[in-house]
């Protein structure tokens, strides 16, 4: 071998251990804080989560122990209702975008809107939920919360819906017409189906991004130190009830918050552990 | 049974790029006809014309007239009924990704709403058999993903799709550029069988393909049909010189 391709070649090894290194330490810095406030969380919080949490609502204050049973339901609720409202309204809109409304100036208008929302501070959803439901309405409600914490979903679930179909290859698409598949028919059944597990992982995303919220839920769904279910009384959010015990004077208090704080990241893992299990069940072999 | 497809004055546009010039030709019922020219000089978009796949591009346009059968096509039916009757073969196998090879072949008729279990796993068995992928994946229908089969099996799944709705024009297009010479060759032999029960037409780059499977061959140029005759003729007396010029390799 010449000598100078010797030289490159030794460089070349350098740039590339360069490279790699670089981009080892971008995974690790990304990971880093999840990891961080997750251990931390599991020593602060870990001593507090017993059964008593899962299963009694708030003690007075001055009376020790008590649970966030009540806020655990509570987000389940809220995180139900806005589930039920924004996933298919997010997923449709989407589909709107990039199969049936692509170049329209409507579709041009809802994608700014969407790009927009998803920028307007989440305090800001929770007003607009506060005059659309609770001002007609009268009192602070589930229903409110679920509504603003659906509105926050929407534009992240309308927008990574559109970004995946369009990543369907054309040809798929073009299979289908060829058979005869009406238009329509083809885009429910073949592309949306292609495109499935990226909607569930943006879904996923809006999830568990509004899991956590609290602005939006200050002046909607208020929170409840009692037992609630119904969707037009106050209700407790675990987020909620993190932010209130947090803020208080007592240690009892707080050390019921970092168990709070745990027990929500956990859930939010669980849950999405779980959809992404029951959808990937059924997977063919090979399929990509 | 396949049936004739009768052109008359075909012209088809891609916004102001006049594509396809005044193509008027008459493709027999149960042969193969095959279509050979120079990349960009209108054979897809000849075949896309008839089955009104050109116009699912918003910017593209058609005038003249068509019939498969006794059917104007641009007139007497829409686009989704006309594409159930003629099928399509497309030059990348485009297998259904989420699908089973089962789903894949049942597609066209599921997506239908036909939904007859017993007389969809005999179609599906039927149209595996005649596009000769059958003893090859009969054991792992609903278990594996028709995107997990090679290129050359994922197109004769494509076949098999095809032919499961029962069409009685197929219509190909560089079926086999996309694949190896064994895979090729597989192809070409099923071209041959179903030539009996369809009419097919296929376009292709490669001439001694051509040549091989088809019975009558056209020749474009340009967006217009140089000449059409049959295959034989084609290949050693050409009438026109554009076609001797090509079919001997002075370009193209």
């Amino acid at each position: 071998m010449r000598t100078e391709f010797k030289l490159r070649a030794r460089l070349r090894g350098i740039g590339d251990g360069i490279a790699t290194a670089l981009s080892v330490l971008s995974t690790i810095l990304v990971i880093l804080p999840l990891v961080a406030i997750f251990v931390y969380l599991l020593v602060r919080g870990a001593r507090s989560v017993n059964l008593a949490f899962f299963t009694q609502i708030p003690k007075p204050v001055g009376e020790a122990g008590g649970g966030m049973a009540n806020a655990v339901v509570g987000s389940a609720v809220l995180l139900g209702i806005a589930s039920l409202l924004g996933v298919p309204i997010g997923i449709a809109g989407g589909v709107y975008l990039a199969e049936f409304g692509r170049g329209t100036k409507l579709a041009n208008a809802i994608r700014f809107t969407a790009d927009v929302l998803n920028g307007v501070p989440s305090i800001v959803v929770g007003i607009a939920a506060y005059a659309l439901i609770v001002l007609p309405q009268g009192h602070f409600s589930a229903l409110a919360g679920g509504v603003a914490l659906a509105i926050m979903m929407v534009p992240t679930i309308c927008r990574t819906t559109e970004e995946m179909l369009h990543m369907v290859p054309h040809a798929v698409r073009e299979a289908a017409l060829g058979l005869g598949v009406p238009n329509w028919r083809s885009v429910i059944s073949i592309t949306v189906k292609t495109a499935s597990p990226g909607i569930i992982t943006g879904c996923m995303l809006a999830f568990a991004r509004v899991a956590g919220e609290t602005a939006p839920l200050l002046f909607t769904a208020l929170g409840n130190d009692f037992w609630s279910t119904s969707l037009n009384e106050p209700i407790a959010a675990l987020p909620l009830q993190i932010y209130i015990y947090a803020q208080s004077p007592y240690d009892d208090w707080h050390r019921l918050a970092w168990a709070g704080a745990l027990v929500l990241i956990v859930l939010i893992v669980l849950a999405v552990s779980l959809v992404r299990f029951v959808t990937s069940r059924g997977v063919l072999k090979g399929a990509s | 049974m396949g049936v004739g497809i009768e052109v008359n004055n075909l012209n088809a546009w891609y916004g102001a790029n006049h594509t396809l010039q005044d193509i008027t030709l008459n493709i027999p019922a149960n042969h193969a006809t095959a279509l050979i020219g120079p990349s960009g000089c209108g054979k897809s978009t000849f075949v896309r014309c008839l089955n009104r796949m050109h116009e699912t591009n918003p910017i593209a346009r058609v005038t003249g007239v068509v019939r498969i059968g006794d059917i104007d096509i641009y007139k007497d039916t829409t686009p989704v009924e006309i594409r159930r009757r003629v099928g399509m073969v497309f030059q990348r196998p485009n297998p259904f990704p989420t699908m089973s090879i089962y789903d894949n072949v049942a597609a066209g008729l599921k997506l239908n709403g036909y939904s007859n279990r017993k007389s969809l796993d005999e179609i599906v068995e039927k149209s595996l058999k005649n596009s000769a992928l059958w003893d090859e994946v009969k054991d792992e229908l609903k278990k594996k993903s028709g995107a997990s089969l090679s290129g050359g099996q994922q197109q004769r799944l494509c076949i098999a799709r095809a032919l499961a709705v029962d069409p009685e024009v197929l219509l190909m297009d560089e079926p086999a550029s996309a694949l190896d010479p064994v895979s090729t060759s597989k192809i070409e032999d099923l071209i041959f069988q179903l030539k009996s029960q369809y009419t097919i037409v296929i376009v292709t780059h490669n001439m001694q393909q051509a040549a091989r499977v088809a019975e009558k061959t056209g020749f474009f140029l340009n967006g217009r049909m140089v000449e059409f005759d049959s295959t034989h003729k084609i290949f050693t007396n050409p009438s026109d010189k554009r076609t001797e010029d090509y079919i001997t390799g002075r370009f193209g």
